[in-house]
């Protein structure tokens, strides 16, 4: 049998302080899936996608990647941070190239890597830029950029938007969606906002505080490119909205709707 | 780059009337001015005018006016001094930049050294001043030393600082790239802490030049702060102050010099690029 491509097996955190970030999470990720975790702070959204990331270790439980335990951050798990965590020191083309540099790629063939991940990005023109010259939205195709070019097979994202303008998010949004339907990515992404995650994802696992756990998963079929002002698209926004900020949260949340 | 020097090229095209140049030199204008009229109408004084300092200067540098002990002795004498600064320097940042780097990462190194630097570090340089003269005698040995201690701490702290306040992110994000943990020091904390290391480079060597006359009190026999000694025994006032004049110069000139290099390889860092 053909292990899962990611699985969490009953995952929890309880920090040194005492303070339980999450509780027996089981989640199954296929590859090629686009999988948002939403909900309030505190709820172990970003937990979560550390744990997978490893850069946090279970207290209880397991992540399994393609049959392999999770002991630690690596580039299969490529990590997109909402404060992008570009290298100052290096351009973008030097940004994008360092994973292939850090896995033992010679220099020519690190470059020609680079080349492409920044044309694909559309920073042509920024290429030999650094970090602190670019906006927002520049810095944060350089990070995804970046995960893309180690040959990532699972792109982490945490709340990687979150600190953009509207029309940026948009449109990084869109560019998200090109890049992950061309290229098979598996995509984890993290957000607080359900538009987002409806625009985006295939599945939604809504998460809830105190201690932070897995409390529904929603599976979206909507065709894409998704109407955010569609009936349909409505609808669900409305039926997780009570999930996630009605009196009742909880797996009765849905009754309630 | 373009981006950035596109807007300032913009900047400068803007016609306007620029003040700079002017600002710049007010002070030192003014206190030219307050100089010369206070030892024009108080000729009494011991503090000489700047005619006399100038002409003075022109004595060390090229000579032909007095022909004394002093007459073309600048040059020798900046030569001693630079090339005890730089010296000292280069020896303070041997030493300051890997135990910077030690302490800074490592916690039992940071335990064993740093009580004993830090109760070490107010003691001013002046204070050493005879326990370097019994330790390594009189003469530019003595003023080696005492230059290189004052170049020393504000390397090592700086250092220290730089290597321990890296982004932990960057840690993340180059660990999630592939980087190993063995690794992470010369991918991550090496070019993180460069702007913050130079900082502490440029402080040392700007101190090096500030000790260095403390450091030639300690009896060697050339050098910038051997001539200001000599003259002050001397009573020669407007000797004392063109060494004065010099230090500053050369010290400002070299400051401007390392600057210039930090610019050069930390384009990348907002406050040097």
């Amino acid at each position: 049998m053909i292990p899962p491509f990611l699985r969490v097996r009953d995952a929890g955190k309880v920090y040194p302080g005492g303070t339980e970030a999450l509780r027996g999470a089981n989640l199954t990720i296929d590859a090629g899936e686009f999988v948002c975790l939403i909900g309030a702070s505190g709820c172990g959204k970003s937990t979560l996608l550390r744990m997978i990331g490893g850069f946090e270790t279970a207290t209880t439980g397991e992540i399994v990647m393609a049959g392999k335990p999770v002991t630690g951050p690596g580039p299969d798990r490529g990590m997109v941070f909402q404060d992008y965590g570009l290298f100052p020191w290096l351009t973008v083309q030097g940004n994008i190239a360092f994973g292939p540099l850090a896995r033992g790629k010679s220099k020519q063939e690190a470059g020609r890597i680079a080349e492409r991940f920044v044309t694909m990005m559309g920073l042509d023109r920024f290429a030999r830029s650094y970090p602190h010259q670019l906006s927002g939205g520049m810095k944060q195709r350089v990070a995804i950029g970046r995960v893309l070019a180690n040959d990532a097979r699972l792109a982490l994202m945490d709340e990687p938007f979150g600190a953009l303008d509207a029309m940026t998010r948009e449109r990084l949004q869109e560019e998200l969606l090109a890049i992950w339907r061309s290229t098979g990515l598996s995509v984890v992404f993290v957000t607080h906002s359900l538009e987002e995650a409806i625009f985006l994802a295939d599945r939604i696992v809504v998460m809830s505080p105190g201690p932070g756990r897995i409390v529904a998963e929603e599976r979206i079929t909507l065709e894409r490119p998704r109407d955010v002002s569609s009936p349909e698209f409505n609808a669900i926004r409305r039926r997780l909205g009570v999930m996630l900020h009605g009196d009742h949260p909880g797996p009765h949340a849905r009754e309630v709707a | 780059m373009s981006q950035a020097e596109t807007l300032r090229a913009v900047e400068t095209e803007r016609p306007r009337l620029d003040y700079t140049p002017l600002v710049r030199i007010a002070v030192p204008v003014l206190l030219l001015l307050g100089w010369w009229a206070g030892t024009t109408f108080n000729p009494g004084g011991l503090i000489p005018s700047p005619q006399d300092v100038g002409t003075a200067l022109w004595d060390l540098a090229f000579g032909g006016i007095n022909d004394d002990a002093f007459s073309q002795m600048l040059l020798p004498d900046l030569i001693a001094s630079a090339s005890r600064v730089y010296g000292a320097f280069l020896l303070a940042a041997a030493l300051a930049l890997p135990l910077g780097m030690l302490i800074g990462r490592l916690k039992v190194v940071k335990e064993l050294l740093e009580p004993t630097l830090q109760v070490l570090r107010p003691v001013p340089v002046t204070a050493w001043l005879p326990l370097s003269m019994i330790l390594f005698g009189l003469g530019p040995q003595s003023a080696f030393f005492l230059v290189a201690l004052g170049a020393f701490y504000p390397i090592l702290v700086n250092t220290v600082f730089a290597v321990r306040s890296v982004e932990p992110r960057l840690f993340e994000a180059a660990l999630m790239l592939g980087v190993s943990q063995p690794r992470l020091f010369p991918k991550v904390v090496l070019p993180a802490s460069l702007p913050g290391i130079f900082t502490g480079l440029r402080l040392g060597l700007g101190f090096a030049w500030v000790v260095i006359v403390v450091g030639e009190m300690t009896g060697v026999q050339t050098g910038l702060g051997a001539m200001i000694m000599d003259a002050r025994q001397l009573s020669r006032t407007e000797i004392v102050i063109s060494g004065m004049i010099v230090i500053g110069i050369v010290g400002f000139l070299s400051d401007q010099a390392v600057q210039w290099i930090g610019r050069r390889l930390l384009a990348w860092s907002p406050q040097h690029g």
